[in-house]
C-alpha cells in the first residue's frame, strides 16, 4: 500500500479522500483534515462584502485546495467561476459543477463538458461533476477531464450509491480516475465504492451533518482505505447458488 | 459604480484602497474588473471610475 499513489493532474496524492469544507463550522476543519488524513478539500467562491473569518487561515499547510463552481448555471458561468478561483492564487484544480435545476441539483452534462474543454484548453486540473453517462464520460475524457466525478445520488441526500450500475459502468471503460462525488452519506458506502474500484470519494454532507464531525471524517478516512485495500486485494467470488464450505470436509468426527 | 451588485457611491481611490475601506485583505481576494480578471499586482494602479462594475469574491465553505 506504501507505493499506492493517486495521481490527479499531474500532482500524486496517498489520501484517496477528498473533504469537503461546507455546512460545518471553521473551527473544526483542521481537525476533521487532520482526522480524515485528507490530502484535498474542496472550497467554494462568493462574493466578499466584509472582513469575515477566512477559511483559508483554518486549512492545514500543504492540503491542496479543490475550488468548486458552485452556482454557476452554465459552462460559461463555470468558466468565470474557475477564472477567479485560480486568481484568488491557489492552484489550477477545479471541480466544475453546473446546476440548472434547483430541486435536485442535478447536473448538467452537457454544459459541463463545454466547460470542461475550455477550462482544460486554459491549463485547469478539471474535475467535472456529472450525471453518470457513459457517453457523456467519453466526451468529458476528450475534452481534457483529469478525472470523472459521477454522483451517487443527488447532492446533500445522504442516500448512498443509487447509480452504483452506472459508476460502475465508468470505472470498466473510462481510462481516468472515477471519483465518487455527491450523495455519500456513511462510511461502508464509501467503502463499497472504492471496492468496486473508484480511484477516490469526496463526502460533504455525510460529515457535516454527523453527530461528531472529526470522528465521522476519520471514519470515511478509514472506510475508504479498507475499500480501497480490498480492491487492490481482489475480492473473492460470489457463488450464484447453493454454498461451499469454509472448513475441510474430511477428518470429522462422525464416520 | 456597482460593487458585487450594489451600488457605491461616493468612492474615489484605487482598487486597493476600495478592499481596504471594505476591510478586505488583497491577498485572499479575486477581483473581476469590468468582466475581467484584475492581476493582483494592478489593485494598487487601478482606480475604478462611475460606470466600472466590479466583482470581488474570496473562498468559503463548499462541497
Amino acid at each position: 500500500m506504501q507505493n499506492d499513489v493517486f495521481k490527479l493532474g499531474g500532482h500524486e496524492f496517498t489520501s484517496r479522500f477528498i473533504l469537503g469544507s461546507g455546512k460545518y463550522s471553521l473551527d473544526l476543519i483542521e481537525a476533521a483534515v487532520t482526522h480524515a488524513k485528507a490530502q484535498i478539500i474542496t472550497l467554494a467562491l462568493r462574493r466578499a462584502n466584509s472582513e469575515t473569518e477566512q477559511i483559508l487561515d483554518y486549512i492545514p499547510k500543504g492540503v491542496t485546495l479543490l475550488p468548486n463552481t458552485s452556482g454557476a448555471r452554465t459552462a460559461d458561468e463555470a468558466v468565470r467561476i474557475a477564472r477567479l478561483a485560480r486568481a484568488c492564487g491557489c492552484g489550477d484544480f477545479v471541480k466544475v459543477e453546473i446546476m440548472r435545476d434547483s430541486k435536485y441539483l442535478l447536473p448538467d452534462n452537457a454544459e459541463t463538458i463545454k466547460a470542461t474543454a475550455r477550462l482544460a484548453e486554459e491549463g485547469f486540473v478539471v474535475m467535472p461533476y456529472m450525471y453518470p453517462d457513459l457517453n457523456v464520460a467519453r466526451d468529458l475524457v476528450s475534452a481534457g477531464a483529469s478525472c470523472i466525478m459521477p454522483l451517487g445520488a443527488p447532492i446533500g441526500s445522504n442516500r448512498g450509491l443509487a447509480t452504483k450500475e452506472f459508476i460502475q459502468i465508468l470505472i470498466d471503460e473510462i481510462d481516468l480516475p472515477i471519483i465518487v462525488d455527491a450523495g455519500i452519506g456513511k462510511p461502508s458506502q464509501a467503502c463499497e465504492a472504492m471496492e468496486m474500484g473508484c480511484a477516490a470519494v469526496m463526502a460533504n454532507t455525510a460529515i457535516a451533518t454527523a453527530g461528531n464531525i472529526p470522528q465521522m471524517a476519520e471514519a470515511f478516512g478509514k472506510a475508504i482505505e479498507a475499500g480501497r485495500t480490498a480492491y487492490l486485494a481482489g475480492l473473492g467470488r460470489v457463488l450464484e447458488h447453493g454454498a461451499a464450505a469454509s472448513s475441510p470436509l474430511t477428518g470429522f468426527l462422525a464416520d | 459604480m456597482k460593487v458585487n451588485g450594489s451600488v457605491y457611491s461616493d468612492f474615489s481611490g484605487s482598487i486597493l484602497q476600495l478592499l481596504q475601506q471594505k476591510n478586505l485583505s488583497a491577498e485572499r481576494v479575486a477581483v473581476e474588473y469590468n468582466g475581467d480578471i484584475l492581476p493582483r499586482e494592478k489593485f494598487v494602479e487601478t482606480f475604478p471610475k462611475d460606470e466600472d462594475v466590479i466583482e470581488i469574491v474570496h473562498f468559503v465553505g463548499g462541497g
